[in-house]
């Protein structure tokens, strides 16, 4: 498979403190990429700088270069609009916006000047039906969609991100709030998106991670320890410190 | 030594006593007001001007002088202040500059109205040459409700969770999309609530409008026209002992309209809160 996404010789920081260290690591198109490691590891950074979400903070310095489709989207004159539609994102906490169900899925494609309203209900019979929604909501499109249960809430959140037809979707644990059911929900919904979609997922849970990953990242203080396929790192393991991570003896 | 369970009791009696205070003086003033004005409000005393220096008749000019003032002053000052805040709380970094400008708009909403007037009086009034006028008196009221608008606003606008707006942004929304369609709508209940805030305190003003918008009886028919809002009409009539009564009179309208805004900006808020939350 063609790689998506290279990243090399990656640095960030935080003002003096150095987050990521000299990440290099190629990501595969229509592939499940898991990123696991212990808090602090510099997942979500990792995560936050591919679709350049780290640049709202203040005092941020990055190294390195990051190439989508082969093109550098740090280089001057990237629209970040532009960079965030291609790269959608799904965050930790399931955060509806406070309007309808229907209203959330289209913000991002009305911000994208998508006005017919046709071409938008389709979108979000779509992108529901992608997210293993549809069936649950489809009576209530107009209702708030902060009333939903949390396992809703995140799955509207991922048919929202799906609304902007990007290629990469970022998940940031995702399933971190929510129980064993709703986790299972959304990872049936990944399963099917990744034929569509590059899908790079940070988990806390090893275990989702060698079900539903393809390729595996174990991050640790800002380094990338190890790379390889589920299998591989989650049988024999090359490195003692992932070993120790994903046997559960320290993290 | 005493226990602290004594204490308890003591400190709760004593904060008691506190609030009852602050209570019954608030409702001592209003009740002394109403009772000495409400005889004399009717709807003559609303709807016709006054006559021989407001002896008799009316304060329908004031009520209108009021209004205009007011509204003046508020159509400045909310789009300043409001843009103020937003520039503070979204395109700037916490710096040494942004805390010397909030540090300035603290100090300027500690500024005596006086001095307000002062300085509108020597800048609008003589220096612009726009005379003793509802415009140099609601532009010095805007000066002076600014710092009320900015501040809450602004606390308002910082207190919409972060993630509203990485969501707006993740979502290929433009700085300025996020502001308008998630940080605006989340905050409008404590932006709204600053305005009303400078509304009330462009009522109740007088020293400012003495010195800028001057004391003429008239119903205004211009900008550039002087007017007497209901603030300064209570203050000539019981300073230059003209009538007590219609004092007390005009005392009472000013009184009852502050508190229908107060409750009209309590709905406000409850309604914009249920909307947008």
């Amino acid at each position: 498979m063609e790689d998506k996404i290279i990243i090399k010789d990656l640095n960030l920081y935080f003002d003096t403190h150095h987050v990521l260290k000299s990440i290099n690591l190629n990501i595969k198109a229509n592939e499940i990429l898991s990123i696991i490691g212990p808090a602090n590891s510099g997942k979500t950074s990792f995560l936050r700088t591919l679709n350049r979400l780290n640049d709202i903070t203040s005092a941020v310095k990055i190294s390195g270069e990051i190439l989508l489709d082969g093109m550098d989207i740090y280089k001057k004159g990237i629209s970040l609009p532009w960079l965030r539609r291609k790269v959608g994102m799904v965050f930790a906490l399931p955060v509806p916006l406070p309007r309808s169900i229907f209203e959330n899925i289209v913000y991002g494609p009305r911000l994208n000047g998508v006005t017919s309203k046709d071409r938008l209900e389709e979108l979000v019979e779509k992108t529901l039906k992608s997210a293993f929604l549809w069936d649950e909501v489809k009576d209530r499109l107009h209702t708030s969609g902060t009333k939903l249960s949390g396992g809703q809430q995140q799955r509207l959140c991922i048919a929202r991100s799906l609304a902007l037809e990007p290629e990469v979707i970022l998940l940031d644990e995702p399933c971190s709030g929510l129980d064993p059911l709703s986790t299972s929900k959304i990872e049936e919904a990944l399963y099917e998106l990744k034929k569509q979609y590059t899908i790079v997922l940070v988990t806390n849970n090893t275990k989702q991670a060698a079900r539903v990953g393809d390729n595996v990242a174990f991050f640790l203080m800002g380094d990338m320890i190890e790379y390889g396929s589920s299998e591989h790192i989650f049988t024999v393991p090359n490195d003692k410190r992932t070993e120790d991570y994903i046997t559960g003896r320290f993290g | 030594m005493l226990k602290p369970i004594f204490w308890e009791q003591v400190m709760k009696k004593i904060l008691f006593v506190g609030t009852a205070i602050t209570v019954f003086i608030l409702f001592f003033i209003i009740f002394y007001i109403l009772k000495n004005g409400l005889a004399v409000v009717d709807m003559e005393f609303l709807l016709s001007s006054p006559k021989d220096f407001g002896r008799a008749g009316g304060i329908f000019p004031c009520i209108v002088g009021t209004i205009v003032l007011s509204l003046v002053a508020i159509i400045i000052a909310t789009p300043l202040g409001v843009g103020t805040s937003i520039y503070l709380s979204e395109y700037t970094r916490e710096s040494k500059l942004t805390s010397i400008i909030r540090f300035g708009t603290d100090c300027l909403a500690g500024i005596p109205s006086i001095i307000f007037g002062l300085f509108g009086f020597v800048l609008f009034v003589v220096y612009l040459g726009l005379g003793w006028s509802i415009l140099s008196g609601g532009l010095t009221i805007a000066f002076m409700i600014l710092p009320t608008i900015i501040r809450t606003s602004e606390e308002a606008i910082k207190s919409v969770p972060d993630y509203y707006r990485e969501v707006s942004l993740s979502l290929g929304g433009t700085k300025w999309q996020t502001i308008v369609k998630v940080v605006l709508p989340s905050a409008l209940p404590g932006i709204v609530t600053g305005i009303i805030l400078g509304v009330a305190r462009s009522i109740e003003e007088t020293a400012i409008v003495i010195f800028t918008a001057g004391s003429v009886l008239r119903i205004p028919t211009s900008l550039f026209d002087s007017c007497r809002t209901m603030s300064v009409h209570f203050y000539i009539l019981a300073r230059e002992g003209i009538s007590m009564e219609n004092a007390y009179g005009t005392a009472t309208i000013l009184i009852i309209t502050i508190l229908l805004i107060n409750a009209f900006a309590y709905w406000l808020m409850h309604r914009l809160m249920a909307k947008y939350s």
